[in-house]
């Protein structure tokens, strides 16, 4: 089909264009190209509403010197689509799916849409592969799973990055090495996506690193593409080429802001704090694309990173993603500020997955119940601690001085550890018994009287 | 395209598409459809339903990605508002929010759902075996029980005649196979017209089924959960509503619920909410066995999922077509259960049309007729005098999610108005992993005197005494505990350390309830000794430290702390149970004894 190229549009107001009488030969959803004659290089556009009159156009790069007379506008006849073959493995790419490594384009393989298709529920395999981290408190209490969404809620200045490295560079996939990660960088700093891009391909198990990459100076509207560029080729690498594809996705609060600019800029009604009322739906088209397929080799695997604004967990942003991904990591700035690192607050992190994935034939039969009396005890360290900070710790039953040293080892030893530090999960779980016999046995409740009598020693 | 347009469909029910926005559409020339109408829209055929008419122009709301779909595409009228087949085929299915068969679709197309695709709610070809349970000269009417097919082990599913048959039987299919989009009877109508009796009727979702009358809903429906049979439970026909912010469970407890509820068919929505969710039920659910036939789960169940990456049209109409089948089971006779889960993304979908339809919105932007929706869709709940005849009744629970985890937000609000039953989840529970984490505080069930007779007929006599005296401990507790946060535990008197240790074993050795293993379904009979125990315990250590016995000597005993373990007993093993209090009243009495001799020795 060939095609059709307008002069001329009515209305340039911020991120959109407004074409006039183009409604009979464009369809919704359609990706054109704007482009101001001897005004630079053409910049994408997309189709967000339609009439017979009226077609409303969101340009990607912005709207800046466009001249509304010269403006030329040509539909390209296609969406948004993402270019996947074999050879993108390795590669780096700008927040369009664009080449941004000078090695010249992508040869072959095929153009994808990139938003994706819903997944018949049928289609999909509940996961429950453990995937080994090394690290306890993820391990032992919030483990990750191979095909789940699990997000790391945390907040500026916390080390999220140097957690999503560890987790990246010490995952094993029990009995697979077939391991490949998408790294998708929204709005994020040059100096975050230095150490990322480095840290990931250096120390990593594997040089199946794609990386997809919008900048904090690079156009707010283009990080509604990247994490879609990166989903789609992170689901070509799953179900086409049988990789266990681990993505990152950073940072998940710039993406919701351009939502939310972009909500604005139409004159939609806001909902909460501005955001428009359809950022579930639109951030489950994401999160939703993680998961295992019946039949296939491969699986998706999310680890969405969000800064949370003012640490604040109720934020539409943390909220809406924690209704719909499987659990959350949080970070504590509390933990961070004791030292600890990693500093995650295991009480409000979770793994909904964790449950059909860890114990008898996963992990280790004592698994489900040492991490329920983990939870239940640390969470009565909280309490104990607030009591403590109104009577002083001396005034403290001695029950409540035992639940203090509980506390201590609990975040010293079980929480903390190196940078690098692997630890295996039989070792994770026995620290976790180690650390639970400094309590009376009549409050450990959540495990049942055989294994007290096998784990903990008189 | 030509081809694919039926006879019925001449020229002016033809209409076209003016303007696009997502999945909100308007078409002209449209004057000849129905308001509520289903059409299917564009070259691919989209379903969608008009939802406004203004002269020759309507809105329509299509339940499919409109990405690709050009001005000028036709619309064509499909002559029915949005409806569901019902009849033989239904249990252990699988359908989307518009009641498509996912199974159908993943054998047609592949994992993805494209849009356009079509597939019958029943296949046409499948085969029942029906009884006939009327002769040749027999007159019928709306109610009348026509022919049965034992659908799965566990169901029977009864043909009823639909509510605009009426007449004497002309033909009735005779013991053996009918198709499901066969006939089973013809029937001459008062007019003298023979009129066809289907095997699958077709029923508007938006519209409830009938019925004769209404019951007080005063049965307990079983649930197998502790904290929901013992404290706040809920009725046969009642409503309920699981509010919570994200990790507080509201789906394991929905999930436990569908699982061992006393019900004879369960349908489970899942609306707007995961897609691996719905995967767990459909590899759980034909494993798991019904505690009380033995029979796989599958085989009374029925799901609907509409995920929260299916488009957000289909996801409002999900809870509908839930009820609307919920209904036509409870015509039969039965008990149903039906779970939401979750009502809020189904009002977030409300709110979502409702802006690009540019309405007023009246709180945090959903529509100002949010109430009446929620209302509509409560009270399709009941416990009825069917048609046919018996007694039949359909329960809701619906989970809320409430953001940032606010009940005051306006769906929560809006919901707690017209349901009599409200667990409500609490972060702090679900923190410290004590599941259900549903607040014995905040919660509240308003059967729970209506159905305390049922208890004590079929339980224990003392079911309600039992009931009132754990929630006064409980509520007793909470106060202690306010102090304890300011002074610690060491200063109370004996009696209310009593009092909140009791609770503790209220709280760790009854409210608590794993979701796995043996204890996740636990009978009410269960529950009744471990609490029975529990306040027995109380009773005797009131006793104890009234005689100037230590409350430390009193706990600090195996016999004690082992009340926590009790639920690991399986509900058979009563001598386990006996054992247990054996040794319980053991370390009492010898405790008793060693006070009374101290007291005598100084005398």
């Amino acid at each position: 089909m060939p095609q059709t190229e307008y002069v001329g549009i009515s209305q340039v107001s911020g991120p959109f264009i407004l074409l006039e009488d183009a409604g009979r030969d464009a369809f919704y959803g359609e990706l054109v190209d704007v482009r101001v004659p001897g005004g630079g290089a053409s910049r994408r556009g997309r189709i967000v509403s339609l009439s017979e009159k009226a077609t409303l156009v969101q340009v990607f790069s912005g709207t800046d010197g466009l001249i509304p007379s010269e403006t030329r506008v040509r539909l390209l006849n296609r969406t948004l689509e993402v270019q996947l073959s074999p050879s993108i493995l390795g590669r780096t790419f700008n927040g369009l799916g664009e080449p941004a490594d000078g090695c010249g384009p992508v040869f072959g393989g095929k153009r994808v849409d990139s938003n994706g298709m819903p997944l018949n529920p049928m289609a999909r395999q509940y996961p429950k592969d453990f995937i080994h981290t090394g690290i306890s408190a993820i391990d032992t209490l919030t483990t990750l799973i191979r095909g789940q969404k699990l997000p790391i809620f945390s907040g500026n200045g916390l080390p999220h990055n140097q957690l999503a490295v560890q987790i990246a560079t010490q995952a094993r996939l029990m009995g697979s090495e077939n391991f490949a990660v998408v790294f998708a960088g929204i709005g994020i700093k040059h100096d975050d996506a230095e150490f990322l891009t480095r840290e990931l391909s250096e120390k990593g198990r594997t040089n199946n690193v794609v990386t997809y990459l919008n900048l904090a100076d690079d156009p707010v509207i283009e990080r509604i593409a990247t994490p879609r560029m990166a989903l789609s080729a992170a689901e070509y690498m799953a179900y086409e080429l049988g990789l266990h594809v681990l993505v990152i996705i950073t940072d998940m609060t710039s993406y919701c802001e351009a939502v939310r600019e972009l909500g604005v800029a139409a004159g939609e009604v806001p909902s909460r704090k501005g955001y428009p009322a359809y950022l579930y739906s639109d951030l489950a088209s994401l999160y939703e694309r993680a998961g295992v397929v019946r039949g296939l080799n491969g699986s998706v695997t999310q680890l969405p990173i969000l800064t949370m604004p003012n640490d604040d967990i109720t934020h539409p942003i943390p909220d809406l993603t924690g209704f719909i991904t499987e659990g959350q990591i949080v970070l504590s700035r509390d933990l961070d500020g004791k030292g600890i690192y990693p500093p995650i607050d295991v009480l409000t992190s979770l793994s909904r997955l964790m449950k059909d994935g860890i114990g008898h034939g996963f992990t280790r039969d004592d698994h489900p119940n040492l991490a329920s009396q983990l939870f239940a005890s640390y969470s009565h360290v909280q309490d104990v601690r607030s009591l403590a900070g109104v009577v002083g710790e001396d005034e403290l039953s001695k029950a409540d001085k035992q639940s203090i040293t509980f506390g201590d080892f609990f975040e010293n030893r079980f929480l903390k550890q190196g940078k690098d530090e692997d630890r295996e999960i039989g070792q994770s779980l026995d620290m976790g018994w180690d650390i639970l016999s400094t309590l009376p046995k009549g409050d450990l409740t959540r495990v049942s009287l055989d294994e007290i009598k096998a784990h903990i020693k008189d | 395209m030509e081809s694919k347009i039926k006879p019925e469909e001449n020229e002016s029910r033809i209409g076209a598409v003016s303007m696009i926005n997502g999945p909100v559409i308007h078409a002209v020339s449209m004057k000849n459809f129905a308001m509520r109408e289903m059409v299917h829209v564009g070259e691919s055929r989209l379903l969608g339903e008009i939802i406004r008419m203004d002269g020759d122009e309507a809105t329509i709301q299509v339940y499919e990605e409109t990405q690709g779909m050009r001005v000028g595409e036709r619309v064509i009228g499909s002559g029915e508002s949005l409806s569901v087949s019902l009849g033989p085929g239904l249990i252990g299915g699988f359908f989307d929010g518009i009641g498509r068969p996912l199974s159908a679709l993943l054998e047609k197309e592949g994992r993805y759902i494209s849009p356009g695709i079509e597939a019958p709610m029943i296949a046409p070809d499948r085969m029942w075996n029906v009884t006939p349970m009327v002769s040749v000269g027999d007159m019928v009417s709306s109610g009348t029980l026509l022919g049965t097919v034992q659908e799965t082990e566990l169901t029977l599913h009864r043909i009823i005649c639909p509510l605009d048959i009426e007449g004497e039987v002309i033909w009735i299919t005779p013991q053996g196979n009918v198709s499901s989009g066969g006939i089973i009877a013809k029937v001459k109508n008062a007019l003298g017209r023979a009129v066809d009796v289907p095997l699958t009727q077709r029923w508007p979702v938006r519209t409830p089924r009938p019925y004769r009358e209404r019951l007080l809903p005063n049965e307990p429906l079983v649930t197998g959960q502790r904290v929901i049979d013992g404290l706040f439970p809920l009725a046969k026909g009642g409503t309920a509503a699981i509010p919570g912010g994200f990790g507080t469970g509201k789906t394991v407890t929905q999930h436990q619920l569908a699982k061992w509820s006393e019900a004879q068919v369960v349908v489970y929505i899942g609306c707007g909410e995961r897609g691996n969710e719905m995967t767990d039920v459909l590899e759980q659910f034909p494993v798991l066995e019904d505690p009380r036939s033995g029979r796989p789960l599958m085989e009374r169940t029925i799901l609907i999922a509409n995920t929260s990456n299916m488009p957000v049209a289909a996801r409002e109409a999900s809870i509908y077509t839930g009820i609307t089948i919920a209904e036509y089971f409870r015509d039969m006779g039965y008990d149903v259960a039906l779970m939401a889960d979750s009502t809020s993304r189904w009002a977030e979908a409300l709110r979502e049309i409702s802006g690009r339809l540019e309405e007023i919105p009246a709180e945090e932007g959903f529509p100002a007729y949010l109430p009446s929706r929620l209302a509509e869709f409560y009270e399709r709940a009941g416990r009825v005098v069917t048609q046919y005849g018996e007694n039949g009744s359909v329960s809701i629970i619906g989970a809320v999610s409430p953001p940032g985890g606010d009940f005051t937000e306006p769906v929560t609000r809006h919901t707690k108005r017209f349901i009599r039953c409200f667990w409500g989840l609490d972060k702090n529970l679900a923190n410290a992993r004590h599941f259900p984490a549903i607040s014995w505080i905040e919660s509240y069930s308003e059967y729970a005197s209506e159905v305390e007779e049922w208890f004590q007929g079929n339980i224990d006599s003392r079911w309600g005494e039992l009931r009132e005296k754990a929630r006064a401990i409980l509520l007793e507790d909470e106060k202690i505990q306010q102090v304890i946060r300011l002074v610690g535990e060491d200063v109370l008197p004996d009696e209310q350390r009593l009092v909140n240790y009791t609770a503790f074993l209220v709280k760790n050795g009854y409210l608590q309830q794993a979701a796995f293993g043996s204890d996740s379904y636990s009978p009410p009979e269960k529950g009744f000794a471990i609490l029975d125990m529990i306040m027995h315990f109380y009773d005797r250590g009131l006793e104890l430290v009234r005689q100037g016995v230590p409350i430390s000597l009193i706990r600090e005993n195996n016999a004690v702390e082992e009340i926590t373990h009790l639920r690991e007993f399986s509900a058979e093993d009563k001598s386990s149970f006996d054992r247990a209090l054996k040794r319980l009243d053991n370390h009492l009495n010898r405790v008793g004894s060693e006070r009374t001799r101290e007291q005598e020795g100084i005398k």
